[in-house]
């Protein structure tokens, strides 16, 4: 058991060494300073500004920043749509899957724009090779437009008044060259040296251990499984995600993607501590976080490890844990801190079966996405953060006696309608949503597996995934029907794009506002104390406001257990 | 107004609060708060509620009980109208006592010929008097309107708006030429030219203010009430949701039961409190005997950044004195003296009058044939000229510059002597006859007792003080030290003042200052928060945002403390508030659904007796919270000047781990009470 604890605790310390260094060249990327690939990307890209006609060095003010992300997002969607809806027709398909319907292809081509990769399909039998390319490229480029995104937020929280922040393609192209193809290049060669496949052959035959003969799906897996981590996307090759044994062959890759998943939104906390010349801010950020996340993991692995009361008083074996919907190559505690990594950064790939998880793991993985900044998904963690900074602010700077500011900006009501619009969207999503799918009964409770608590654990859990951008599934609900298809789908686009337009905003509203300097009556946010106030902030906001819907959910299951 | 009682409670103000609390329920009215409107709209529901079970209804359980949470929710509207109305009761009380003197008066309104205003007076109401009009006073009248005088001099006992008995000497030209309507005239006779429009006095605006007929949102509560409404959203969303939530799993709640759950977990203590807190800090404000023109400047007051403070009588006790007389060398000393009084004696200044008092000269003495050179900020000298003297007094450099014009000599010795005074923290004010320099005559500032602490505690508000001064550097620097404040204007002319307050404000800063002569005016109307004294021209008052009623120029610090308190009570109240809802959370959640799911009875952590009891209780936490508050949110967290971050430490262990625990103690007792009725 211990050692299971020990190699918890190394993924986490292994993942924090490496974002510092990590971080701090991503602020220099950012920064425009010069770094270790800029011979090798510099004259692609010059060729690729010069072949698209776009200025990469012409400023942008919030507004154009925005447009152009939309834009750029609405380009993605059209060509996703077309390929997953044709895929049938076009090549690279050796196992002969059929087109996508419309509705399906809708939700999926969403959740992979959105960096959300809910997945209503299964890999194996659902899409192509050609599309899973398309899928894997999308997986890139949705990770660049929220590292992007970050980006722009860093540049307008520099201490100068101005309307100038820095061009989004540049930023973009940036974040997907320099940061997120190195790593998943990294992640990828580990993989395939561990067994991953990577091949553009159909199904093989295999003859099992019992003489039968099976077809074993592969297909171009370790560089679709890197990216899905590296960009915290989540998508699986195969429906299993990283419980199926080619994409997660064994402990060794087990880390490797675990750190491969939380070192960009680790590295961005950095990186924005780097990039101000604020780095006590960033370790105020990130206590905050990790605080959080301990808070959320730890009750997840003691449940794990302690395993179902009532399987044990069947006089089961129960000390490897909870091993129901477990690899055992990977194991009860190794799973359970994946659970939570996995719901708290936006990932959404599983290594485990998270319907078959204790009723408190449930409950902490739904929190996770409940709160949703708790290091949070490439680049829209720390958007998801700024609104629950932004809200402290204002709290704490009444509470000192200041009209709020936060780094020398004055925050006032437009401001604050802004951000308490975003923060109220995820709950107004994740609730009527639910509420929704249990009042018809014939839409959502229906295609339920489970009935009572559980079954009302999996219809929150669907729709906090949606809403959290996370696209980890409880299952245990059949989701490829029109009505989770499409609900899905809108709380996907509205709560993918109005949390980074609304940080922005107040960013970009602020970035154009008079700096006031420092005084002794300011109130500092790199304190421990102001840290305490925004931990307050998005406990009382993000998991308060969903205590009744938990108390109805994993709670009520967790006391009828005990 | 100083004659008032203090008590927070006194009994005609609860009983007008008591009556403006029914008056309020009006939706119209309560529309403005958007939080206990949302409550309103509940009670009004629960008021069905009861009718319908009346009607034979049996789902929603008892009559008795519904009722009860009808009737809570009623008082939690009635203690949240209290507050407000108690509030503006104390403001208009306090208003009254100063409409009280501006009663009709007869006003002896004198009219013009041509240019000049004869002496033929008409007494009109004071009611009639319009700006421009010109009105006569004489001793034992009551000044009837605003003004400023324009001819003569008399002495006034202020004390009905001051409150300070000692009479003052107000007069014709200069900065202390404005009068104060309900003021009454002690000695002599004046006459005055109205200044404002009848009901535009400041007095007027004020009472309008605090009566709150024209009392605004500040930018700053508009942002907290978006803050809460937001709050407020969040959990109709939750408590909306919540029934389809509770029909999936068989536990059907009470309307009574979502009504509870959304008006205790709906931020209503600040909702309620909210306005109070406004119009408190405004009230404090007047009661430091500062009139506002709008709370806005009292919230950006607690911003300040920059003080600017005159040197004199603000850090330095009244005027400079002259303390002696050093002639020049081969310049007889009797001489110099001579030109010393001579120069002063048309001079009015303390500072003139001090030199004629050392020299021991009668002050009614009188020279013929002299033409008096009044002091300019541009000559930075006066004097006088009579047949073929010309008698300067003035600056040092401003002397010798013209000495030097002339062709004569700036001795050596008197620029040594000057540097000299300097240096000790004194005035040199050099003496020059016919172009010739004299002698210097050295004036000395006393440092008021106790004000450097007063700056200390300033710095550590994070707030700089900046001392203005038309002293030279030296003597500027050496009284800027001792008196510890953080940076001084030296030689100070009008417009410097201007460009050090813009300076300021190119940087983000946030300026405050005091004045009261004419040609401050600009830069008070320039500065975020501008004073102005009472005693000061009417320019000045019409470009500040405030009037000290005291002219006490250490008044600044006070309404800095004023506007942080204001900003810390909300906060402070905001963050009780929504801390409040973890036990609320934990009393109405499991009483909600224990029937129909008894496993949740684990939720029950501080084991009320029924979930009827348990919602009951939570409602009357919710109800009671407020009439307790209303004292602190009228008189204002205490700002202590510890640091920001210490500062929050305080608060938020006070107010939110306190308003954490508080509730959780609340709603056990109260259901301890309640369960022995149920």
């Amino acid at each position: 058991m211990n050692t299971e604890i020990l190699g918890i605790v190394a993924m986490f310390i292994i993942t924090l060494l490496l974002s510092i260094p990590f971080g701090r060249y991503i602020a220099k990327v950012y920064h425009g300073d010069k770094t270790l690939l800029d011979p090798i990307f510099n004259p692609i890209e010059k060729l690729f500004y010069r072949f698209s006609g776009i200025d990469h060095l012409k400023e942008m003010n919030w507004k154009q920043h925005l447009k152009t992300m939309l834009i750029i997002n609405v380009v993605w969607f059209l060509l996703g749509m077309l390929i997953l809806m044709c895929q049938g027709w076009l090549p690279l398909n050796p196992d002969n899957n059929p087109n996508m319907s419309p509705d399906l292809a809708f939700n999926s081509t969403i959740s992979f724009v959105v960096n959300c990769n809910l997945q209503h399909y299964s890999g194996e039998s659902g899409v192509s090779y050609l599309s899973q390319l398309f899928l894997m490229f999308l997986q890139f480029v949705s990770a660049g437009i929220g590292l992007a995104a970050a980006a722009v937020l860093f540049n307008a929280l520099r201490e100068r008044a101005t309307d100038k922040l820095g061009n989004f393609y540049n930023y973009f192209i940036k974040s997907c060259t320099r940061i997120l193809l190195p790593v998943a290049l990294i992640v990828a060669a580990v993989l395939v040296f561990n067994g991953t496949p990577m091949t553009f052959d159909g199904k093989q035959d295999m003859t099992t251990l019992q003489g039968d003969s099976v077809q074993v799906s592969t297909g171009p897996v370790a560089a679709f499984v890197a990216i899905k981590h590296v960009g915290t996307n989540g998508g699986g090759f195969f429906g299993a995600n990283s419980a199926h044994p080619f994409e997660n062959p064994n402990y060794l890759t087990n880390m490797v993607e675990m750190i491969a998943q939380m070192i960009i939104p680790f590295a961005m906390i950095f990186a924005l501590g780097f990039y101000l010349k604020r780095r006590k801010l960033s370790y105020m950020i990130f206590g905050v976080m990790t605080i959080g996340f301990l808070l959320l993991t730890v009750p997840t692995v003691m449940a794990e490890m302690n395993a179902n009361p009532a399987i044990h008083q069947m006089g089961i074996d129960t000390s490897a844990g909870a091993s129901e919907g477990k690899e055992v190559r990977i194991g009860a505690p190794a799973s359970g801190y994946w659970s939570i990594a996995t719901t708290v950064i936006s990932t959404g790939s599983v290594n485990s079966m998270h319907d078959s998880a204790m009723p408190l793991s449930g409950m902490m993985q739904l929190l996770a996405m409940m709160v949703n900044c708790f290091y949070g998904g490439c680049g829209v963690g720390i958007l998801n953060f700024y609104i629950f900074i932004i809200l402290a602010v204002f709290i704490s700077g009444l509470m000192v006696g200041r009209t709020p500011e936060f780094l020398g900006k004055k925050i006032e009501a437009r401001e604050m309608k802004i951000a308490m619009i975003v923060a109220l969207l995820h709950t107004l999503l994740i609730l009527s949503g639910t509420a929704l799918s249990t009042a018809f009964s014939e839409y959502g409770a229906s295609t339920l597996n489970n009935p009572g608590f559980h079954g009302f654990s999996e219809i929150l859990y669907e729709f906090t995934s949606s809403a959290a951008n996370n696209g980890s599934g409880f299952e245990g609900l059949g989701d490829n029907n029109p009505w989770w298809n499409i609900t899905t789908g809108f709380v996907l686009l509205l709560s993918r794009f109005l949390p980074i337009i609304g940080p922005l905003a107040i960013a970009g509203i602020l970035a154009g506002k008079k700096h006031v300097p420092e005084s002794a009556g300011t109130l500092k946010t790199d304190t421990s104390t102001f840290g305490l106030m925004v931990f307050a902030v998005i406990f009382i906001i993000a998991a308060l406001s969903f205590f009744p819907a938990l108390a109805l959910g994993p709670i009520a299951e967790y006391f009828s257990l005990a | 107004m100083k004659t008032q009682n203090k008590s927070l409670f006194q009994k005609e103000l609860v009983l007008e609060a008591l009556k403006q609390s029914f008056v309020k329920l009006n939706p119209k009215i309560l529309f403005r708060n958007p939080i206990m409107f949302t409550v309103e709209i509940g009670t009004a529901v629960m008021f069905f509620v009861c009718l319908w079970i009346l009607s034979g209804e049996q789902s929603q359980g008892s009559f008795a009980y519904n009722f009860v949470i009808f009737l809570v929710l009623l008082f939690t509207l009635l203690f949240a109208n209290f507050a407000e109305a108690i509030a503006e009761a104390r403001g208009k009380a306090q208003a009254d006592s100063l409409r009280k003197t501006r009663e009709e008066t007869p006003a002896k309104k004198i009219f013009p010929i041509g240019d000049i205003y004869m002496d033929e007076i008409t007494v009109v109401p004071s009611s009639s008097l319009v700006k421009g009009d010109v009105f006569i006073c004489e001793a034992g009248d009551i000044i009837p309107t605003d003004g400023e005088i324009i001819e003569g001099i008399a002495t006034i006992d202020e004390s009905a708006i001051t409150g300070e008995s000692a009479p003052v000497i107000r007069e014709a030209g200069g900065d202390k030429s404005s009068v104060t309507g309900g003021t009454k005239v002690l000695s002599d006779k004046i006459k005055v030219q109205v200044t404002t429009e009848p009901g535009e006095s400041f007095l007027d605006k004020m009472i309008a203010l605090v009566e709150g007929a024209s009392r605004q949102k500040t930018p700053n509560e508009i942002a907290l009430t978006i803050l809460l409404a937001g709050f407020t959203l969040v959990f109709v969303i939750v408590c909306i949701t919540l029934k389809p939530f509770a029909d999936f799993a068989n536990a059907p709640i009470t309307i009574a039961a979502f009504i509870s759950l959304f008006v205790c977990l709906i931020p209503t203590t600040i909702g309620g409190l909210l306005s109070a807190i406004g119009i408190a800090g405004m009230d404090r404000a007047l009661r430091a005997n500062v009139i506002t023109k709008s709370g806005k400047a009292v919230e950006t007051a607690g911003d300040i950044d920059v003080l600017l403070l005159d040197k004199t009588g603000t850090i330095t006790i009244g005027n400079r004195k002259a303390t002696h007389f050093y002639a020049v060398e081969g310049v007889d000393e009797k001489r110099f003296i001579e030109a010393a009084v001579l120069s002063s004696l048309a001079d009015q200044t303390p500072e003139g009058k001090s030199i004629i008092e050392l020299a021991g000269v009668d002050p009614g003495f009188q020279v013929k044939n002299s033409v008096f050179i009044k002091f300019t900020a541009e000559t930075r000298s006066s004097g006088v000229d009579m047949d073929n003297r010309r008698i300067r007094k003035g600056a040092s450099d401003a002397i010798k510059n013209i000495v030097e014009k002339s062709g004569n000599h700036f001795p050596q010795m008197l620029a040594d002597q000057v540097a000299k005074i300097s240096g000790k923290g004194g005035t040199p004010l050099v003496v020059c006859e016919n172009e010739q320099a004299l002698g210097v005559i050295e004036l000395q500032d006393i440092i008021k007792p106790g004000i450097s602490e007063r700056f200390e505690r300033l710095r550590k508000m994070g707030v700089k003080t900046v001392m203005v001064t038309g002293d030279n550097p030296l003597t500027a620097k050496f009284i800027a030290e001792k008196a510890g404040v953080d940076d001084f204007i030296a030689e100070a002319k009008p417009e410097d003042k201007m460009n050090y307050i813009k300076d300021e404000q190119m940087k983000g800063k946030l300026v405050a200052m005091m004045g009261d002569g004419t040609n401050d005016a600009p830069a008070l109307a320039q500065a975020d928060v501008g004073v102005a004294m009472n005693s000061g021209t009417q320019a000045a008052k019409e470009a500040g945002n405030m009037v000290d009623l005291d002219n006490d120029p250490t008044k600044l610090i006070e309404i800095v403390e004023i506007g942080k308190q204001l900003l810390m009570t909300r906060g402070t109240l905001t963050t009780f508030s929504i801390a409040n809802d973890v036990a609320k959370y934990f009393a109405i959640i499991p009483a909600l659904f224990i029937t129909a799911i008894p496993a949740l009875q684990g939720l029950n952590i501080m084991h009320l007796h029924s979930p009827e009891s348990a919602i009951l209780s939570a409602v009357i936490f919710n109800a009671v919270v407020i009439p307790f508050l209303i004292p602190l949110a009228l008189k204002g967290v205490a700002y202590k000047p510890i640091g920001a971050s210490a500062l929050l430490r305080r608060n938020l262990l006070i107010y939110g781990l306190g308003g954490v625990i508080v509730p959780f103690i609340g709603i056990k007792l109260i259901d301890i009470v309640v369960s022995l009725f149920i």
